[in-house]
C-alpha cells in the first residue's frame, strides 16, 4: 500500500469533522472518495497533503509515517490539486506550473533539464502549451482548475491527490483529464480524487470509499459500494449500480 | 502577459539610477554643474584620470556633503522596497507594507525613546540604534498579530497594525513634543515624516549590510517563497510551511524596516508602491521582483529627496510628506482595483 490512513481524527475550529477515518490506496489505482456535502471529504485530503495537522491517527506513505518526513520529501512522493487555487499574483502560467518542480530543487539555484521536460509534459497533458506566458489572473475557472492539476502533475509525483479537479471544467475537458488520469493509473501513479458527480466517480474510479459522519461507511469497487440502500442513506437519491455505470432515477423517499 | 523583460528593465534602471544622483549631488545651496559632479567622481574613483578644472571645495560638497545623503536615500529606498515587496508576497495582500503593519512606527517609538530619554543608549556602540528600531519594529509586529489573532484574516492582520502604527507614532509624537530638548527639537520633524538631512557615511553601514544580507537570502529562497502565491494549502501541499515562512518572512520585514527607520525616521509608502511598479514591470515571481524592486525604490527615493530640499529651498520638506504625498493616491487606487477583495 503506498497510502495509509488509520483512525484519522481531524477537529476544525472546536467541530469534529473526523473521527477515526482510515483507508488504503494501491499504486495504480484510482482511489475515488464520495460523500454528501461537509461529510469530510475535503478534510481528509488536506490533512494528507500537510494543510492541516490531525488531532490523532496515522498517516504513512510508502510505509513511512508523514510526521517523520519532511515537507519537502513528502511534496516530491505526493503533490495536489488543491481548492483555494485562487491566483491573485501577477505570475504566468509558466511559473505558476513550474512551482510544481520546486521540492525537487535545492533551495538555491533554477531549473534543471529534467526539471523543464516535466513541465512542458504537465503542459501538454492539460492543453495548456497555449497559454503558457498567460497571466493566470485573467484565466477562466476551468483553465485555472487546469494550471493547478498542470502544477500537481509537474512534480511527477508517486501519489496525486485531487479535490474535485473537474468541477469547473467543461464536459470535453472533464473527460479528457479523468481520461488523462486513467493512463497516469495505468503506469502506476496512486490517485486520490473526490468527485461530487457520482456517475463519472463510478465510472473513473478502481475503488471508492464513502465517507459520511465522520468515518468511512463503506469501501469496495463501485459495483460493491453503490448500492441502492446506500445511495439512499447517505446520499438522499434513488438509483443503482448496473451495467458498469450508475443510475440516478431522482431523489429518495425518505421514510 | 504584458511584461518587459527583465535585463532590459535592469538596465534601464541601472542607467537611470546614476543619472538621477548625479542631478542630486548637482542640486544644493550650490549648484554644481553637472559636468563637474561627474568629472569629480570619476577622478574620485581613479585619481589622476582628469586634470581638475574645479576648486577643491567641490570634492568636499560632493563627497563629505551631499554623496552620503543621496547614497543612504538609495539604500534605505532600496530597503523599504524589499520589505515592502516581501511583505505583500507573504500576506498575498497588494497592500502589505512596513508602514501599514506598523513595523515603521514600532522602530519609531523605539529611536525616539533612545535619542530622547537615552534608554539603553550605548548598549551596543554604534549598532545600539539600528538594534532598538528592529526591536521596536518587531514588539509592533508582536502587538499587531496578538490582537488579530491566531487564524485571523491577513486585512485583521493590516488594520490591527496600522492602529498599532497610529498609537505608537502618536507615543512618539507626545514624546518629542513634550520631552525632547534643544536640538532634539530640530529633529522632530525628521523622525516624525522622515529624512536624510543628517546623513553621514557611517549611517550607511547598518542598512546597506541588512539590506545586502536580506536580498541575497530572499533570492536563494525565492522559489519557496513564491509557493505562498499559491494560497496556504497549496503552499503545504507543494513543501513548505506556510504559517512558518510567513512569520520567518515578517520577522525579516521587520529586520529591513527597522534597520532603515533607524537612520531616515518614518518613511511611508515606498514600500507600498514601489512594488506595485515593478510588479507591472516584470511580474510577481520573487527572483525577477526583488532587484527591480530594490532599484526602482532607490530611484524613487533619491528623487523624492531631490523634490523635497529643491521645492522651497532653503527649508526642507520632510521626504517622508514628499512619499506620503505620493503614496496615499496610490493606496486608494490599489484599494479600488482590488476592493473586490476586502469588500
Amino acid at each position: 500500500m503506498i497510502v495509509r490512513i488509520e483512525d484519522l481524527r481531524v477537529a476544525l475550529g472546536g467541530k469534529q469533522i473526523l473521527s477515526g477515518a482510515g483507508l488504503e490506496a494501491a499504486p495504480g489505482e484510482m482511489f475515488g472518495l464520495i460523500g454528501p456535502n461537509g461529510s469530510g471529504k475535503s478534510t481528509l485530503l488536506r490533512t494528507l497533503y500537510r494543510a492541516l495537522r490531525p488531532d490523532g491517527g496515522v498517516i504513512e506513505i510508502d510505509g513511512t509515517d508523514t510526521r517523520s518526513l519532511r515537507r519537502r520529501d513528502q511534496a516530491r512522493l505526493l503533490s495536489a490539486s488543491t481548492q483555494d487555487s485562487d491566483h491573485t499574483a501577477a505570475l504566468s502560467v509558466g511559473e505558476v506550473v513550474e512551482s510544481g518542480r520546486t521540492a525537487h530543487l535545492g533551495l538555491v539555484g533554477g531549473l534543471r533539464a529534467e526539471d523543464t521536460a516535466a513541465v512542458q509534459r504537465a503542459l501538454t497533458a492539460t492543453d495548456l502549451l497555449h497559454l503558457v506566458g498567460q497571466d493566470v489572473r485573467t484565466l477562466s475557472g476551468g483553465e485555472r482548475q487546469r494550471v493547478s492539476l498542470a502544477r500537481a502533475l509537474a512534480t511527477e509525483p508517486r501519489i496525486l491527490v485531487l479535490d474535485e479537479p473537474t468541477n469547473h471544467l467543461d464536459l470535453r475537458h472533464q473527460l479528457e483529464i479523468l481520461g488523462l488520469l486513467r493512463a497516469k493509473v495505468a503506469d502506476g501513479l496512486a490517485v486520490l480524487i473526490t468527485l461530487h458527480d457520482l456517475r463519472l466517480a463510478a465510472e473513473y474510479c478502481d475503488r471508492l470509499a464513502v465517507l459520511d459522519r465522520g468515518g468511512i461507511q463503506a469501501v469496495g469497487t463501485p459495483a460493491e459500494v453503490l448500492s441502492t440502500e446506500l445511495l439512499a442513506g447517505v446520499f438522499g437519491v434513488a438509483g443503482e449500480f448496473a451495467g458498469g455505470r450508475l443510475h440516478i432515477h431522482g431523489l429518495a423517499h425518505r421514510p | 502577459m504584458r511584461r518587459f523583460a527583465l535585463p532590459a528593465v535592469l538596465v534601464a534602471l541601472c542607467v537611470a539610477l546614476p543619472l538621477a544622483a548625479g542631478l542630486a549631488l548637482s542640486v544644493g545651496s550650490v549648484k554644481l554643474p553637472l559636468a563637474d559632479v561627474w568629472a569629480i567622481i570619476v577622478n574620485g574613483i581613479a585619481p589622476g584620470a582628469i586634470e581638475p578644472w574645479w576648486p577643491p571645495v567641490r570634492e568636499a560638497i560632493i563627497f563629505d556633503a551631499r554623496m552620503p545623503r543621496v547614497v543612504l536615500a538609495m539604500v534605505v529606498g532600496a530597503a523599504l522596497a524589499v520589505a515592502g515587496a516581501v511583505a505583500q508576497t507573504a500576506t498575498r495582500n497588494p497592500l502589505a507594507d512596513p508602514y501599514l503593519l506598523g513595523v515603521s512606527n514600532g522602530a519609531g517609538l523605539a529611536v525616539v525613546l533612545l535619542v530622547v530619554f537615552g534608554f539603553g543608549a550605548g548598549l551596543f556602540g554604534t549598532l545600539t540604534l539600528p538594534i532598538a528600531a528592529f526591536a521596536g519594529a518587531l514588539l509592533a509586529l508582536a502587538v499587531a498579530m496578538v490582537i488579530s489573532g491566531r487564524g485571523g484574516s491577513i486585512v485583521v492582520l493590516l488594520l490591527c497594525g496600522l492602529a498599532v502604527g497610529q498609537t505608537f507614532g502618536a507615543v512618539s509624537s507626545i514624546i518629542l513634543f513634550g520631552w525632547a530638548k534643544g536640538n532634539q527639537t530640530e529633529q522632530v520633524l525628521f523622525w516624525l515624516a522622515g529624512g536624510f538631512g543628517d546623513a553621514r557615511w557611517h549611517m550607511v553601514a547598518v542598512p546597506g549590510v541588512v539590506l545586502l544580507l536580506v536580498s541575497a537570502g530572499i533570492m536563494m529562497a525565492g522559489r519557496w517563497i513564491d509557493l505562498l502565491h499559491a494560497g496556504d494549502d497549496s503552499a503545504a501541499a507543494l513543501g513548505v510551511n506556510p504559517g512558518a515562512l510567513r512569520m520567518v518572512l515578517l520577522l525579516v520585514v521587520s529586520l529591513v524596516a527597522g534597520a532603515s527607520v533607524a537612520v531616515a525616521g518614518g518613511i511611508g509608502f515606498v514600500g507600498l508602491l514601489v512594488p506595485h511598479g515593478a510588479r507591472a514591470l516584470v511580474g510577481a515571481a520573487t527572483r525577477r521582483l526583488l532587484p527591480v524592486a530594490a532599484l526602482l525604490g532607490a530611484l524613487f527615493l533619491v528623487l523624492c529627496d531631490l523634490l523635497a530640499r529643491s521645492m522651497a529651498p532653503p527649508i526642507e520638506v520632510p521626504v517622508g510628506l514628499i512619499t506620503a504625498a505620493i503614496g496615499g493616491p496610490v493606496f486608494l487606487y490599489v484599494l479600488l482595483r482590488h476592493r473586490r477583495r476586502f469588500g
